[in-house]
Parts: C-alpha cells; structure tokens; sequence
C-alpha cells in the first residue's frame, strides 16, 4: 500500500484560442502555449496530499508523448510528485494516441510499479473523451471511483464521493483502484520556487510503449476535423407566449 | 604550448558567451517553471483585486504571506536561511510577472527581496541573517529600507539622521522620508550618521524592529499610483537599540547603501516592466475588440505604430535587466547594466502606459479599464530607488570611467 500512480497529459493551455489547421487533419500545435491538463493537476494534488498525509510513500508522475511531455513531468515534480516516467511517443503514433492505448500503457506501469491507487483527472480538455480512468480500470481488472469530488483512505479501501447527475453517490471500494479527479476534488497548489529547485534533481525514468509490451497501434481514424457553426443571431420576443410559440413554430417543441 | 593554451582559454570564453546569449533567447527550464508559476499566481490572484487593493489603498497581506509560502518574498535568500536559493534573474523575472498583475504587490516584493534582505544578506553576521532574515521569508513579516530624508533624497551623502554610542546601546535620532511598506513592516534598515564631520563616511547602518519605543510613523502618504503601498515617514527620537543591531562596520553604511541600490535597480526594473507589459497586453487586447470605421482598431496603422513602439520599448528594457541581473549573478561589475535596466524600464512604463490609455481613448480614462491604473503605477519608477537623472549620472560615470585615455 506504498506507490500512487498519477497521469498527467500536455495539452494545449485552457486559454489559448485553438485554431483548425487548414487541412482539416487537426488544430494547430506548433508555437502554441501548452500545459497540463487542468483535472490532471488536481489528480497530482489529490495524490500528494495523500502522501502527505502520511498515507503512501510515494507519488510516480506518468506522461505519454513527444519529448516536451518532461516538462509536464517537471511541473508534477515541482508539485510534490517523487518522481516521473516518460513514456516516449512521437510523431504519427503520437497524433494517433489516444484512450485505449495510453490505458494500456498505465495498466502495464500499474503492475510494473505495484501501485495501489492510480489517479487520472476525469477527462482532458483536448479530446474530453473520459475514458482513460474507466479503460484502465477495466485492463487491470480493479475497481474504480470516477468523477471524484472527495477522496478518503479507509485501511485497505477507498471511499470515493462521486459527482454524478442527480447528486452525489458515495461508493467503498477495495485497493488497488482507479480514481478519476474532478472539478471540485481540490484546489491544485502553486509550485513554490523552492520545490521546483528541488524537481530538478528528481529522476525522470525514460521507456517506449514497447518496453512494456504495448502495442499503440489506433483503432480509429480522424477523418475530417471542423470548427463548430458560427453562432448565429438570436430574436428577441416580448412575452412568454411569444416564446412559447415561437418555440413550436421551430419545431422544438 | 602557451597558444594552445591561450587559444582554448579563448574558445573559453567565446563558449560561455555564446552561453549567455543563448540564455537571453531561451531561458533554463527551471527559470521557465519558475516564471510560469508566478504568472500564473499573478493572473489568477493578483489581477482580479489589483483594482480593489488600488481603490481602496488595502495592503495584500494574504497574498504577501501566499507569495512567501511560495518563497517569492526571498528568492535569493539560500534555503538554510528560509529563502528559495535562486539566482537574481529568477528574481526579476517573479518581479516582473507578479508587478503584471499588481504594480502595489510586485513593489512589496521587491522591497522585502532587493532593499531588506538584501543588504542583510551581504553585509549582515550570520547571527544577525538568522533573526532579521528568516522571520521575513514566510510573508508573515515584510521589512523596509530608510534612506530618504525629509531633507535629501537624491543626495543621500548629507544624511542628518544621527546614531550616538551610549553604553552598550546605539541612541537614533531623526527623519526618514518616503519609506515605503512602512506602516505594514516589522523591521527597517536604517541609515544614520555617527560622525557628520566625516560626511558619508560618516553613516552607517543599523537594524530597528518596528513597533520599537522612539520609533514612530508619519501620517500614509495618499500617492498618485502603488497606493495598496504604505508610504510614510518614520521619525526616531532617542530611540535605543542593542551595539550589535548595527550592520555592517562604522562608516559603510554609505557604501551599503549604494550597493543595495544597485541591486534594487534590477528589481524596480522589473517591476517596470511588469507594469509597462500589462499596459501593452491591455492596449493589444483593445485594439481587437473596439471597432471604429467599420473594423477592429487594430487595423488602423496609428495604432500598430504605437503597439509596435510600446512592444520594442519593454523587450529592449526587459533585456537590460535580464543582462543585468545574469551579470550580478556572475559576480561580474553590472553597476552600469543596472543603470541602464532601471532607466530603460520606467521609462517604457511611463511611455507604454501613456500610450496604452491613448488607444484605449475614453475608456483609458475610466476605472472600469486598468489602463488608468497603470499610468499611475508606472509613474513612481523613474523615481524612487534612483531618479532617472541619478541613473545618466551613473551611467555617465561608469561609461566615462571605461573611456578614460
């Protein structure tokens, strides 16, 4: 019951206005401000808080991708996490990256490290596909707590307050498990200039998908990517009614 | 033999220049995060109450002690001490980006860091490091530093303030002007003559906690720009301190001073530039968005000239300061730099802000934009710390100096 396992993902900054390239292949990448994924940080958060609480002796930052996924790592580090794994994916492979494979990857390093929690953010803001959590919970055969809004060690289980649509539901489940963070699991902590001095000396293990015996090949492929519709203007109306019939003449309703 | 060796001390040198040339244009990943996390800070703690703490002259105490848990508040300051071990650039580049968010903030920050710590750093004993500078890390406490008088500013040497020797204790009397975080600091640095008929060899420094009996404050000044700043005068009168409360040896307290102006430069410098880089963002952002003529005023060449002007004002700034501050990091002569940083800086905060309400036009009036705020912030930095006449002279004489037949 020693090792938390985290997955941070580098993607573009929630701020950045992303762009479609102009072959419609994908968004533009290149010169763009990345950073972690935002439920990525609250993953790393939740994880060293647990360490901190004296609760497992150490938190493993895990990054699949090209080689600037290390920077990612490092803000890990300079957050609290003991230290990284690259896993290194590049090109084609890397723009093909996605769920099913890295799921695979952080189930082979869940068994190869002897994790007893790994924590994922619940989505990322790239693809917000959510899947990640639940594929590796599947591939190991061990028991999740997605959409964490509170995280609570029991002994040998986790007691997981889950956000879900008509509420929240609270579940116990046994370790080794899967935690997907959400929103309002925590407030991730700014990396104090002292702990990123201190990052620099963390190790950060580097491997390829085929060190662990996985195979990254996509299932699926992109066929066309397109900004959503401009939004249109919208018509004003005077009463309820109007709305209302308005509403039926448009056949929403 | 001695031209191999000559030549590889040679290719030395021009390596480790290249070194630092190639740092100006891409800085180590370290100084990367480092920056990232305090523009994050600034961006999601700072900017949103910068107008607040303006309008209502409040002091950031949380956000001071925020920015000390996270060892902003001495970045220089070796970790034994309590600080974050870094070097002068990190240093300028927190300032810069903390002053981005907030002019007032990023002043407390470089007056905690430059003009405290500072010269107890350099001048201080260990013992006097342990009690003055490590309470003064965590943000709990920030300190200040008394020049000015009431009577002299940019003529420091003629310091009236006085020290005499009275048993085993240090007796202070007189004025300090202009002191800023004055009313919220818990110790000053204070300069004072213990012989006016040797002038500035007569003064030195000493250390006063504050609240301290004989020590007292002037009324806060109501200023033009910084005003989440205290600034005020502190009086002393018969006010007593232990021998060992002096830094530093008698008579340096001139020299003291000068060297930790010259360091405070870089950090003013940056504040400047943080202040002229949020007037630039502002006014860019503007000029997306505002449409005269039937399109964004972004369009119209008036005001990519200024935009133009404004962006090269604040990088050639930034990298006087940034070489500034590599050069005290290599314990090489940077008195000049820092001159040049500090006058480069404040005046491209007072011309980008200028600038900035210009395309902002009416509303760069208001303080529904914090264009306005930026204009009064920027104002005191080709002020205090060195008036941008202090720094040609300075300057000039360093230049003169290097030119000598």
């Amino acid at each position: 019951m020693s090792r938390v396992l985290v997955g941070v993902k580098r993607v573009i900054d929630y701020a950045v206005k992303v762009r479609v390239k102009p072959d419609h292949s994908g968004v533009v990448t290149d010169g763009v401000k990345h950073s972690m994924n935002p439920f990525c940080e609250i993953a790393v958060e939740e994880a060293v808080k647990l360490k901190e609480k004296k609760l497992f002796k150490e938190v493993v930052a895990v990054s699949c991708g090209p080689a600037q996924a290390t920077e990612t790592i490092r803000t890990a580090l300079a957050m609290g996490c003991d230290r990284g794994i690259h896993v290194e994916v590049t090109g084609k492979d890397y723009e093909s990256l996605g769920p099913l494979q890295v799921s695979k990857i952080f189930a082979a390093l869940a068994k190869k490290e002897e994790a007893s929690l790994v924590i994922l953010g619940k989505q990322a803001i790239d693809d917000d596909c959510n899947q990640t959590g639940q594929m590796t919970a599947a591939l190991l055969d061990w028991p999740q707590g997605t959409f964490a809004s509170e995280v609570e060690i029991e002994g040998d289980k986790v007691k997981v307050v889950r956000e879900i649509d008509g509420g929240l539901e609270t579940i116990k489940i046994n370790m080794p498990a899967v935690v997907t963070a959400d929103l309002r699991l925590n407030t991730p902590r700014y990396a104090t200039l002292p702990n990123i001095m201190k990052a620099k000396k963390k190790k950060i293990a580097n491997m390829k998908p085929a060190d662990l015996g996985v195979d990254i090949v996509s299932r699926l492929e992109v066929l066309r990517v397109d900004e959503p519709p401009t939004r249109l203007a919208g018509v004003k109306v005077e009463t309820v009614d109007d709305l209302v019939a308005k509403l039926k003449e448009s056949g929403t309703i | 033999m001695a031209a191999f060796y000559k030549a590889r001390k040679a290719l030395a040198r021009f390596v480790s220049g290249c070194k630092s040339f190639s740092s100006l244009a891409e800085l180590p990943e370290m100084h990367q995060m480092m920056r990232q996390t305090c523009r994050d800070y600034a961006d999601r703690e700072l900017a949103p109450i910068a107008g607040k703490l303006d309008k209502e002259h409040l002091f950031p105490a949380q956000q001071v002690h925020e920015l000390g848990s996270m060892g902003v508040m001495a970045v220089e300051v070796p970790e034994e001490l309590g600080g974050a071990g870094m070097d002068y650039l990190a240093y300028a580049l927190a300032v810069e980006e903390i002053s981005r968010g907030c002019g007032s903030t990023g002043c407390v920050v470089s007056v905690n860091n430059s003009l405290y710590i500072g010269p107890i750093l350099k001048f201080g004993t260990q013992e006097q490091k342990e009690q003055w500078i490590t309470p003064f890390t965590t943000g709990e406490k920030v300190g200040c530093f008394a020049l000015s008088e009431p009577g002299n500013g940019s003529d420091a040497g003629a310091a009236s303030t006085s020290a005499r020797q009275e048993g085993d204790e240090w007796v202070l009397n007189g004025t300090k002007a202009w002191i800023t975080n004055s009313w919220d600091a818990s110790a000053v640095v204070v300069f004072a003559s213990t012989d006016k008929s040797l002038k500035h060899k007569g003064i030195s420094a000493f250390l006063v906690p504050m609240p301290h009996p004989g020590l007292s404050l002037g009324k806060k000044e109501d200023k033009l720009g910084i005003r989440a700043t205290s600034t005020a005068n502190i009086i002393l009168d018969d006010c007593r301190i232990p021998l060992g409360n002096m830094l530093g040896s008698p008579g340096a307290g001139f020299k003291i001073a000068m060297q930790t102006l010259d360091s405070g430069r870089i950090g003013i410098a940056s504040q400047a530039l943080g202040i002229a880089q949020a007037a630039l963002d502002c006014a860019a952002d503007y000029a997306h968005k505002r449409t005269a003529f039937g399109a964004p005023i972004g369009k119209l060449q008036a005001v990519q000239f200024k935009l133009a002007d404004m962006a090269v004002a604040v990088e050639s700034a930034r990298l006087l300061t940034w070489k500034a501050a590599m050069l005290k990091d290599a314990k090489k002569p940077f008195t000049k730099e820092a001159a040049m940083a500090k006058l480069a800086a404040s005046e491209a905060a007072t011309f980008c802000s200028h600038q900035s309400i210009q395309v902002l036009g009416g509303m760069g009036y208001v303080t529904d934009m914090p264009a306005e705020r930026h204009y009064r912030d920027a104002r005191i930095t080709e002020i205090y710390e060195g008036t941008s006449e202090i720094q040609r002279l300075v300057i000039a004489g360093q230049l003169l100096k290097e030119n000598a037949p």
